[in-house]
């Protein structure tokens, strides 16, 4: 093409080495696609203002502008200001929604990185809050001390959904079977297994579908709760959940990056067969990851339940399922996953006024399907050359076919 | 109980496993030929949904707005949902086969979006009013419509029809060769990337008719998340059928069968194992394909070993056109 008199011409290069800065990009594209896909969708299923329906969602997950100018205001100059500290409601919200998210989310990073495709966290996390809830209600007496009945019952969790993740592990490494498949089965499993005590069995009682209220002792403590001591905290709905998961978040961060077992876990995934020659023990490192795996969904099952204080008929699902596209916005890096649940937490409360229900989990599919398929786009740099034209010839050959699908080859 | 009611009940059952059966059937085969070409699709459970959707809502409005006959609009309503599962899984074809990206991903993201956009669209048409089905005159088959008997017959002619093509005929030999070993394909000149294109669409173009047949024939009406799992059973089935469409046949009318068995089973006259007079046991029943989906991969991984029968070579590996030794 010519431009002022020189000629320019298109160069795509493959890029050798892997910037940081493209999975960035590819996210935060994926998402402004992604809203931009879904208004289109919104407008057809009969929403008149797509946009203003994105400034609701903006609003029930994270507040406005002016309230967060006022908390702060509030809080810097120690004041009281007319809301209090619901200036921030939205955004307690949101944080114990994303302590779920987050949790879930680790529990693929973990099975992802080894190319493991735990679809099951839904089925673990069920599992973790049914081994959660009997120990609370029905095996601890309800005098029991907070701690000691929090940390029991978090145990309870993490070893159901260890069990219930090792299954599909094991299967995988002795018979070779397919994952996918036994996860995602054993997540209609779980769904059912909850029914049965719950809507129908023996932990229901009456006709409510539900568990009941969880003693005291067995719920986590929400800061309104403190409001008595100090007035502040009215209205506040934060738990210590969300800290739960950030921990987790950095010990896996540890793990993955900084221990033998990581690396190991890394090697597999990226490699398995070199791996093997190395030696390192596959099958004996697909089933404890799948059980780290489950260990981490049944936490968020357990986190779950201590935060509804009942476990009923409409325990959400579909956690498992929004981890999968938070770890895979997060680049598998489980401290990039810390910030991608609290996003996602957020479209999980401003969605779930909004009709229709669906809008969450279309978004999370279209923002997975351009982060995926914007990977490839960025495995090449396009340059702009100046192009003198005895030099035509040469470019040219650059743009050889073959000469760059070696260099691909050779990339890979 | 009388011995005339346990025939009725039996072929209630045997008939109500064919119904249920044969929409699996459409999926597990659409899959088996896209597999079979080297393609992985995971997203059979959105295409199944949207196509479950669109089916519907086109005709209830072509009955009720355009005043078209019933006939008419079940058959552009099951158009309409191959159609639209075509649509989606060339979303993943495009991502998978020219964008070469990982399979997995994006079967799951065509299932994110399959399940979201069918909530989102399908939410007018939730307990609207359903095809009424057109009654036998013969006694035996008292409650059955004739759409769904029609359906059962194009399904069971349709499976060795798939077979032959696949086995017998040319176009057949150079879709098994593009999945098995696709640099010898494309030395032979068979336009490696156009064929896995053709065969991930009809893959889902079968799903869509699969989730419409639901909607409109099978199982008559449209509630969110109405597959409940079908699509992934369909996955597991392609697995265990071994990637043979007459096999598929088989294990999707012996799935029908489970999915049945506690709709069947609330007769309240039946003893012990009637589900009406014990919700309990019918939650249990409820998990039964499920289960049954895991331990038949375990039963077929040890078949898979002993016949070293596999998957296609170059399953779930993108096909790079000039690169050495894939």
């Amino acid at each position: 093409m010519k431009w002022n008199g020189i000629d320019y011409r298109l160069r795509i290069e493959a890029r050798l080495d892997n910037p940081g800065w493209v999975g960035v990009v590819s996210s935060i594209f994926g998402i402004l696609f992604a809203l931009i896909v879904g208004g289109f969708v919104l407008k057809a299923a009969g929403a008149s203002n797509p946009i203003a329906t994105y400034r609701e969602i903006f609003k029930e997950g994270f507040g406005t502008f002016a309230d967060w100018q006022a908390g702060l205001h509030a809080v810097v100059t120690n004041t009281s200001c007319p809301k209090g500290m619901l200036c921030f409601g939205p955004l307690s919200d949101t944080l114990v929604k994303a302590s779920p998210v987050l949790l879930t989310a680790l529990a693929c990073i973990i099975a992802f990185r080894m190319k493991l495709w735990n679809i099951g966290a839904d089925g673990q996390m069920f599992l973790g809050a049914w081994a959660a809830t009997g120990v609370a209600v029905f095996i601890l007496p309800d005098t029991t001390n907070r701690v000691v009945m929090l940390t029991v019952m978090a145990l309870a969790g993490i070893s159901a959904g260890l069990i219930y993740g090792i299954i599909p592990g094991f299967l995988k490494a002795r018979l070779n079977i397919n994952e996918i498949i036994t996860t995602l089965m054993l997540n209609y499993v779980a769904y059912k297994w909850i029914e049965y005590f719950v809507v129908v069995g023996p932990w229901s009682i009456g006709d409510f579908e539900s568990t009941g209220h969880f003693p005291a002792a067995a719920t986590w403590p929400r800061l309104t709760e403190y409001a008595k001591q100090y007035p502040i905290t009215a209205g506040l709905t934060i738990h210590p959940g969300i800290f739960l998961g950030i921990v987790a978040a950095i010990l896996l961060a540890w793990i993955l990056f900084r221990s033998r077992w990581g690396y190991e876990i890394r090697v597999i995934g990226d490699n398995p067969r070199a791996a093997r020659y190395a030696g390192i023990n596959l099958k004996r490192n697909i089933i404890l990851v799948m059980g780290l795996s489950g260990a981490l969904a049944g936490l968020a099952g357990m986190n779950e339940v201590a935060a509804l204080r009942e476990l009923n008929g409409r325990f959400q699902r579909g956690y498992g399922f929004t981890g999968v596209i938070v770890a895979w916005l997060a680049r598998l890096n489980p401290l990039a996953a810390i910030l991608v649940s609290v996003l996602f937490g957020g479209l999980l409360v401003g969605t779930k006024l909004i009709q229709p229900q669906g809008i969450a989990s279309m978004l999370q599919g279209v923002i997975l399907f351009i982060v995926i398929g914007t990977e490839l786009l960025f495995h090449y740099r396009i340059e702009l050359d100046k192009v003198e034209l005895a030099s035509v010839v040469v470019e040219n050959k650059s743009l050889n076919d073959n000469e760059l699908e070696e260099e691909i080859s050779r990339d890979q | 109980m009388t011995s005339s009611d346990l025939t009725v009940l039996a072929i209630t059952i045997v008939f109500g496993a064919l119904v249920s059966g044969t929409p699996l059937l459409f999926a597990t085969i659409g899959e088996i030929f896209s597999e079979r070409s080297g393609v992985m699709n995971l997203g059979i459970e959105g295409m199944m949904l949207v196509g479950a959707m669109s089916g519907f809502s086109v005709w209830s409005t072509a009955v009720t707005k355009w005043h078209w006959t019933n006939g008419t609009a079940l058959l552009v309503g099951l158009l309409i949902g191959m159609a639209l599962g075509c649509g989606l899984s060339l979303l993943h074809a495009i991502i998978t086969i020219t964008l070469r990206a990982d399979q997995v991903v994006s079967g799951l993201a065509v299932t994110f979006l399959g399940t979201g956009l069918s909530s989102i669209l399908g939410e007018h048409f939730v307990g609207v009013a359903t095809p009424p089905p057109t009654k036998f005159t013969v006694a035996i088959l008292g409650g059955v419509g004739a759409e769904q008997v029609a359906f059962v017959v194009f399904g069971a002619i349709f499976a060795p029809l798939a077979w032959y093509y696949m086995n017998r005929t040319r176009p057949g030999l150079n879709l098994r060769s593009v999945g098995e070993y696709p640099a010898a394909a494309d030395s032979l000149g068979i336009n490696v990337y156009q064929t896995r294109y053709l065969y991930v669409l009809f893959g889902g173009a079968m799903s869509g008719l699969a989730g419409a047949s639901m909607s409109l024939i099978t199982d008559p009406g449209w509630v969110d998340g109405k597959t409940s799992g079908l699509g992934w059973i369909a996955v597991a089935l392609v697995i265990f059928a071994s990637w043979d469409p007459m096999r598929g046949l088989w294990v999707s009318y012996f799935f029908g069968l489970l999915r049945r068995l506690p709709l069947d089973l609330q007769n309240p006259a039946l003893p012990l194992i009637s589900t009406a007079n014990n919700p309990q046991l019918g939650r249990f029943m409820d998990m039964l394909p499920y289960l049954a989906t895991i331990f038949i991969l375990i039963l077929g991984s040890r078949e898979a070993m002993r016949k070293r029968l596999g998957a296609p070579a170059a399953l779930g590996v993108p096909y790079i056109r000039g690169e050495r030794g894939k």
